[in-house]
């Protein structure tokens, strides 16, 4: 890959673009990277965009901007960072400045309510959809334990409201000892 | 010096905001509304509401609309600024970490844990959007009449859409927000 003005500035848009859809919650801009860098631009493996995530989730800060410097720090470095923590920054940056000049209007605007509740409903069809296929690829490596670390986090998290750093330890605690026990064992998978 | 204070307030409320999203709430409200006076608490809840109309991490938007009130545009760039800073340094040396460890045993295994608690935590944010776009967020109030099945037709047809077609996400959005737009003036 080519690190030329045409890719920063690929990437710029490409940030620039995940960061103005990101609505309802960081978690939002899972699956439109996934989309852009894994499946679009094939930058970045599927596997290794699950571990930009956990690290992400588990660093202080925005998720989404979060995600943003993983991704350009793994793909251009410092630079890379740079380019994509602003790209990330500008959309939320320029909207509300805006909003904030006009709040009034905005909030009793009728067309842009009823805009943004249809919108809301797609966000969550397409968490949903995120959610299903990341599920299936964790289901067809067929063994119990990442499925149940799965399902474990997500009860804790939806149902029992457990604080999310704490599920994010307890799970890297679990799968170091998981590792551990089957080097033991003499599993030379481990770990894979 | 309000740019300093600014970028000081914003710079703990980064670096203190572990959890994403909602969790950030507190401390956001701690610094502006509590400890500098900046907002009223009608004008945060005000943000909280723009906030959720709009993209954009919570901590960002309330970063850029407390600064444009103080001090107009440079202050809303200073204020983003301090709180992006915690995430830049923390996340960079992460991610440095990674690079150079993850083909270590032991940091794989702690990956492994971790990918599947990735998807877990999405389902739980998933979750409480669905509760929110069908129920109005009023999920304590859980009940059929309660329902907004125009919310949940949008949902099934754009869940739909993505399984067969796999298009970007970002249009079915779009799409959604046109459907949702006719539907509501409609019914």
């Amino acid at each position: 890959m080519k690190k030329d003005a045409r890719f920063y500035g690929k990437l710029f848009f490409a940030t620039f673009c995940l960061s103005a859809f990101t609505f309802g919650g960081g978690y939002v801009i899972v699956p439109l990277m996934r989309k852009r860098f894994v499946e679009q631009y094939h930058w970045i493996e599927e596997q290794e965009m699950l571990d930009l995530i956990a690290i992400a989730q588990s660093s202080p800060g925005a998720m989404a901007v979060n995600a943003s410097i993983l991704v350009g720090y793994r793909l251009a470095g410092l630079c890379g960072a740079l380019v994509t923590v602003v790209g990330t920054v500008l959309p939320p940056l320029i909207i509300i400045s805006v909003i904030s000049l006009a709040y009034q209007a905005f909030r009793d605007n009728a067309v842009i309510n009823l805009l943004l509740k249809g919108m809301q409903a797609g966000v969550a069809a397409v968490i949903a959809n995120v959610v299903v296929s990341m599920a299936s690829g964790i289901f067809r490596q067929k063994r119990i334990l990442p499925i149940f670390i799965m399902l474990g986090t997500f009860l804790a998290s939806a149902v029992l409201q457990v604080n999310v750093a704490l599920c994010i330890l307890a799970c890297a605690v679990i799968g170091l000892l998981d590792t551990v026990y089957q080097r033991r064992h003499g599993n030379k998978e481990a770990g894979k | 010096m309000i740019y300093l204070e600014l970028f000081w307030s914003f710079f703990q409320i980064g670096l203190f905001s572990i959890g994403g999203g909602y969790a950030a709430l507190p401390m956001i409200q701690q610094q502006i509304v509590d400890l500098h006076g900046w907002l009223t608490m009608t004008a945060f809840t005000d943000v909280i509401t723009i906030a959720e109309m709009t993209p954009g991490p919570i901590a960002i938007n309330a970063a850029t609309f407390v600064g444009t009130q103080m001090a107009g545009l440079p202050g809303a760039v200073i204020a983003t600024l301090g709180c992006v800073t915690p995430s830049c340094i923390i996340v960079i040396f992460l991610a440095w970490l990674y690079s150079k460890y993850r083909e270590l045993w032991a940091v794989r295994g702690v990956l492994s844990g971790l990918r599947p608690a990735v998807v877990g935590l999405i389902a739980a944010a998933g979750i409480s959007i669905i509760a929110l776009s069908f129920w109005n967020g009023k999920l304590l109030e859980f009940s059929l009449a309660g329902l907004d099945y125009l919310a949940i037709g949008i949902f099934v047809v754009a869940f739909f859409v993505l399984q067969k077609w796999k298009p970007n996400p970002i249009y079915v959005m779009l799409g959604a927000g046109v459907l949702g737009l006719a539907a509501y003036s409609i019914f």
